[in-house]
Parts: C-alpha cells; structure tokens; sequence
C-alpha cells in the first residue's frame, strides 16, 4: 500500500496546469519527431535537452518523457500512412497497417495502433509502480561486484538477443567502451587516448554521439533512398474510434502475450524494436486469425504496438532503479538526470522521493494525453509529410548542429557530430547495432569503475564475481547470454549432423 | 541516351567492399586503442588495482577478434555481398546534403550558427528542391529566425553568433 500513497502523492505533484502544458507541449514535439524521418525518440530528446537545463528536474523529466511517449506514438502514423516506419520499432506495424490502410481502413488501423501502443504503455507503467520500489530496495544491497554483473548481463543479452551477428554487436559495442574511455580516468586521474588533443580531455559525449548516429545517420539513409511520399488521406472520424474499440476486447490475449514480451524486452535491454518483431511473430503464430497477417489485420497491427510501447516503457524501469537504461532514449534520459544533479539508481527512490513519484505518475498522465492527442490530431501530423523533404531535410541538419554544441558549447562537437553521422550511415547499412554503441558509450565508464573496485575488493580474485548466490547467479545467466549464440549454433551443426546420418 | 542513363544506375560500392572497409576501420581503432593502453600499463598494481589501460585493453581485445571474424566473413565472394550498397546517384544525393553541412559547420565559426544555417537551408531548397528563390528565402529566414528567438531570446541558450548578430546589439 505505501506505493499507492507515493503514487498518489506522485499524482499531485504531477496534476498541475504547468505540468499539463508541458505534456501537450512534449507529445506534440515527440509526435512530429516520431513522423519526421531523421528524428527519432533518442536525438529529438538529446536535441531538446539543454532547453531543460534551467527547468526544475520534475518539470524538466515530464517534458522529456512526453516527447518519447509521442515518439511511441508518431511512428505508428507514418508505418499506416505511407509504409514508412518513422521510427524502428513501428516497422513491424507496416506489415499490416499499410495493407489497411488500402482497404479504406486506415482510420481503425490507427485507432487500433494509438489503443494498444496505450494499453501497452500503462501495462508497463503499472509494473514500475510496484515492481521499481523492490527492486531499487533490493539494490540497495549492491556492491560493485553486484553492479557490475548487472551490466555485464545488460551488454551480454545485446549478444544473446540481438538479431544478426553477434559479432558485429560485439564490435558495435566494444568501440562505445573504447570510446567511452577516452579522455580523464576517473579512478587515476590519468589521461587516456588523448593523444595531447585538449578537445579530447572531457572524452567523448554521448548525447554527441546519439545525435550524429541517429540524426545524421538517418538523413543520409533518408537522401540516399531519395524520399517520396504517396500516402493515404487520414480521416478520422469518431465513430471509427467506437468501432474499432468494439473489436478489441477480443483480442485480449494478443493484448496480454505482447505486453508482457514488451516488458520483459524492455528490462533487459533488448528494446523496442526487436519487441514489436516478438509480439508480431509471436500474435501471428498463435492468433486464430494468424493466417490473414500481412493482408491488413487489425490484430497484426496490435500485437506489435502493444509490444514496442510495453518495451518502450519497460526501459525506464532499470534505469530508475538500477542507472541502467533498458534502450538508447532511456540512455538519454539517464544523461539529463546526471545533468540535473540526480543519481540514478536505488538511492534515488529513497533521496528524490517527489521526483521518482511524480515521474511515475505522470507517466500514466502523459499516456492519457497522449491517447487523446493523437486521436483528435491525425490529420495535422500526416500533414507534416507534406512538407517537401529539401526544406526537412537542411533543417534537421541545422537543429543537431544546435544540439551537438549545446551539449559542451563546443564546436568541436559539432564536427564529431558529423563524422558519428557518416558512421551512422555505415553502421546501418552493414547493419551493426547501434543501441549496444551508445549504451557502452553511457554505462562505459560505470561498468569500468565497478569493474576495478570489485577487482580491489578481492586483489584481483575474478572469483569476487561468484562470491555469493546473487552476484554469481547474474553473472553466470550473463554468460549464457554471451554464448547464446555460439550455443545455438553448436545446437544446429549437432542436430543437422543427426539428420545426415539418420540419412546415410 | 542510353550511356546517360547507364552511369545514373552505375553502381559505386558493394556490401563485400564495404563491409570489409569497416572491418579495417575497426581494426584501425582497436591498434591505436592498444599502443595507448600499453602505455598506461595493463598490468596488476599491488594496493592499487588495475592500471588505467587494463580495461580498454581487453574491451579492444574483443572488439579486435570480433572484427577479424567479420573481415574472415565478409572477403569471400558471397551472392549477398555483391549486391549494391551504394549507387552513384544514391552518393550524389548524400553528398548534396552532407558536403554543405560541412560547409555550413565551418561558415558557423566566422558568421555564426543562424546566418550560416539560413544560408544552408535556403541554398539546399533552391539548388536542391528547385524552389523559387524567394519561397527558399522566406522559408530559410523564418527557421533561422524562430530559432534565434527561442534560444537567444525565451531560454538564454546562446549558440554560436557573428558579425551580423553583433551589429543588433546581441
């Protein structure tokens, strides 16, 4: 009960007219930047950081957790629309909300996408109301030998659940930690792979990072396709809303399986995208109607949002409790809270009460608004995309250059912007990861902190690591996240080996 | 005609070559990472833990053998590496974007981040999206001058300025 109180004591910290504003005001920004290709969840609110700086931080999170929720909610519009997924996670809705879209559905396609991205939202957010007091008291216990393991499973299930080659994950992954040792060693006071640059003493900035990789990147892969729009007109009207509302409670297990695939992507940290592929495949296969998906069914259009906005959510759960971000915009977020003079971490939900509290509950305040926003508005956000990409494009250019310096109020970063944006391109052309790269450029110098004080708590004994059941037991499931892949492999040689000589 | 139309589709650089450029790359990275790291030292200081180079050390290490694995995968002539990842056109469109950027990060230094970037977007809408001159202008001021309203004038942000914004007094 005492996390009913906090929560309503969340809630009147988070009911004012100014934090309502701030709301409308972020999930209209967050919609736009989830609709505009180059824009995403992660740069918009690493772009939009600094203009917090002089807010206070309950303000300030409210602000920027409403831009992601309407990211969540943007990319939804494009996918059903014009077949291009605004944002990663929204490619799977593609599959079945275009097809929708041109059977003159479009209007319950959308519906139905807003209503499960909401269901799936509030799911989660109600899993952090009662899980995230346990575990940061839980946390409360760690050591640095806990901490580390901890992040060691968070990079070792990006191996283990990653789609494509673990190797290149590795790689992704291995240059954020190199990256994120550049500069001053936290531990020594030493300087390391400055190469006697100055530019080079503060290393390298992630938020930088994030808006070069996701921002430039993006408008590269964007001008590169060279961009046309044909989309359908959106229409909503409001009977399509009770319409499609009609149908939904049937789809309750759909609804349920997704949420909770969402979740758990969303807390290890496979994310949101791979989470909308899960509840996709997952629906598709077990749903009666599974046969129709991919033709334009509503249930094929659910599964996956539900599944992206459970992740989405989900993410913030480790990062309050833990200062783990469960994906790349969390990252941001964890980044903003440093800057405001927060710690992430268990401590927090004891130090920061009102704040952990009155971010809680304006998450399910946001998702409110959210939901209501994006059902009136539509029309005005596909409108967006009339906007001929020449003037988008320049412009989008122009505001990370903004966000680039206003990170450091440095040029220089500016340029790294750039030369991130070329590596942006090639990453997803080649298909590296890059959510491994920036969470290892964020956690890079945690990880490593935690790693060396375990290591002088035991002079240098790796068995620190399995010195009792819990740090032992994270530790060993990281490592078969690790091998996951390898393991798997081994599994398919053995197996087809049985087929041949059941064959001979 | 038709030779015109031939370099339009000519194809610039497949995903062998470029997959193997940036395993080079990484490899690149890594060897630096480990002149330096020797430097500091990876050894076991006794009551001082690990020296500084240790843990880049090792974490380059990995990402060193997880890039000669990509090279190994990448060098033999497989169907789906010899596919087209960039074409000439799909270049030309990039650099018509990204040279200027470049251009416009330099010109921030010496006239400041709005002149710049007005010039940036009005250029690109005129050259690129062949928009009249005066719809491009209109567009680029209004940008220009939204930003430099909210940052300069409602958040007290202040961004790169030049001559033009010292001669009104900012």
């Amino acid at each position: 009960m005492d996390e009913l109180n906090a929560l309503f004591g969340g809630f009147a910290v988070a009911l004012s007219a100014y934090h309502i504003l701030l709301m409308v005001i972020g999930i209209t920004l967050g919609v736009v930047i989830g609709v505009l290709p180059g824009l995403g969840g992660a740069n918009g609110v690493a772009i939009l950081l600094p203009l917090t700086f002089t807010m206070p931080p309950t303000s300030a999170i409210i602000l920027l957790t409403s831009i992601y929720w309407g990211a969540l909610f943007g990319g939804a519009i494009t996918s059903i629309l014009f077949n291009i997924p605004g944002e990663p996670w929204s490619v799977a809705t593609t599959f079945d909300g275009h097809p929708m879209a041109q059977n003159g559905k479009a209007d319950e396609a959308l519906v139905g996408a807003f209503t499960a991205s909401f269901v799936g939202a509030i799911f989660a957010v109600c899993l952090i109301t009662f899980l995230a007091p346990v575990v940061a008291k839980f946390a409360l216990k760690f050591g640095p030998a806990e901490f580390f393991a901890v992040q060691f499973l968070t990079f070792a299930s990006f191996i283990g659940m990653g789609r494509g080659s673990p190797f290149k994950t590795i790689a992704s992954m291995c240059l954020g930690f190199a990256l994120a040792s550049v500069g001053l060693d936290g531990v020594t006071g030493t300087l390391r792979m400055t190469f006697g640059q100055d530019e080079l003493l503060n290393g390298f900035k992630f938020l930088v990072a994030v808006i070069g990789l996701f921002g430039i990147g993006e408008i590269l892969c964007s001008m590169e396709d060279g961009l046309k729009f044909n989309g359908a007109a959106a229409k909503l009207r409001m009977d399509a809303v009770i319409r499609t509302w009609k149908q939904l409670p049937g789809m309750w297990l759909t609804f349920l399986r997704s949420c909770i695939v969402g979740c758990w992507m969303g807390i290890t940290p496979g994310g949101a995208t791979p989470a909308s592929f899960m509840g996709y495949g997952i629906a598709k296969r077990l749903s009666k109607r599974g046969d129709n998906f991919g033709k334009g069914e509503l249930e094929g259009v659910v599964a996956p949002e539900t599944a992206a906005h459970a992740a989405g959510t989900a993410a913030l759960l480790p990062m309050l409790t833990l200062g783990i971000p469960g994906s790349p915009t969390a990252a941001v977020l964890l980044g903003g809270l440093l800057i405001w003079g927060l710690q992430p971490g268990p401590l927090l939900f004891v130090e920061q009460k009102d704040f952990v509290w009155g971010l809680i509950a304006s998450m399910y305040l946001g998702n409110v608004v959210g939901l209501i926003m994006v059902l009136t508005c539509v029309p005005f956000f596909a409108a967006i995309l009339r906007v001929p990409f020449s003037i988008i494009a320049p412009a989008i250019v122009f505001v990370c250059a903004i966000g680039a310096f206003t990170v450091n109020n440095a040029m220089f970063d500016v340029w790294m912007m750039l030369v991130f944006g070329v590596l942006g391109y090639l990453f997803n052309k080649l298909r590296y990861p890059l959510p491994p790269l920036v969470l290892a450029l964020v956690l890079g110098d945690q990880a490593e902190s935690s790693f060396r004080q375990a290591m002088l708590v035991s002079q240098g004994n790796v068995g620190v690591f399995w010195s009792n059941w819990l740090c032992g037991g994270i530790m060993t499931l990281g490592l078969v996240m690790a091998f996951w892949p390898a393991l798997q492999a081994l599994r398919a040689k053995l197996s087809s080996n049985h087929a041949v000589a059941r064959a001979a | 005609m038709s030779s015109n139309e031939e370099t339009e589709e000519r194809p610039l650089v497949s995903y062998r070559t470029l997959d193997i450029a940036v395993a080079i790359f990484f490899l690149v990275v890594a060897a630096i990472v480990i002149t330096d790291s020797l430097r500091l030292g990876i050894a076991w200081k006794p009551n001082e833990g690990p020296q500084p180079g240790l843990f880049p050390f090792y974490i380059v290490v990995a990402m060193g053998l997880a890039s000669l694995v990509n090279l190994a995968q990448a060098l033999p002539h497989t169907p789906d590496g010899e596919k087209i990842a960039t074409t000439i056109p799909g270049i030309k469109r990039m650099a018509a974007i990204f040279v200027p950027a470049v251009v416009f990060v330099l010109a921030t230094n010496y006239i400041g981040i709005y002149v710049s970037a007005a010039i940036y977007i009005g250029a690109f809408m005129v050259f690129f999206g062949k928009f009249p001159v005066w719809k491009a202008a209109a567009v680029s001021l209004g940008i220009a001058i939204v930003n430099f309203m909210m940052f300069e004038v409602w958040f007290l942000v202040p961004l790169p300025k030049g001559p033009l914004e010292t001669a009104l007094g900012y």
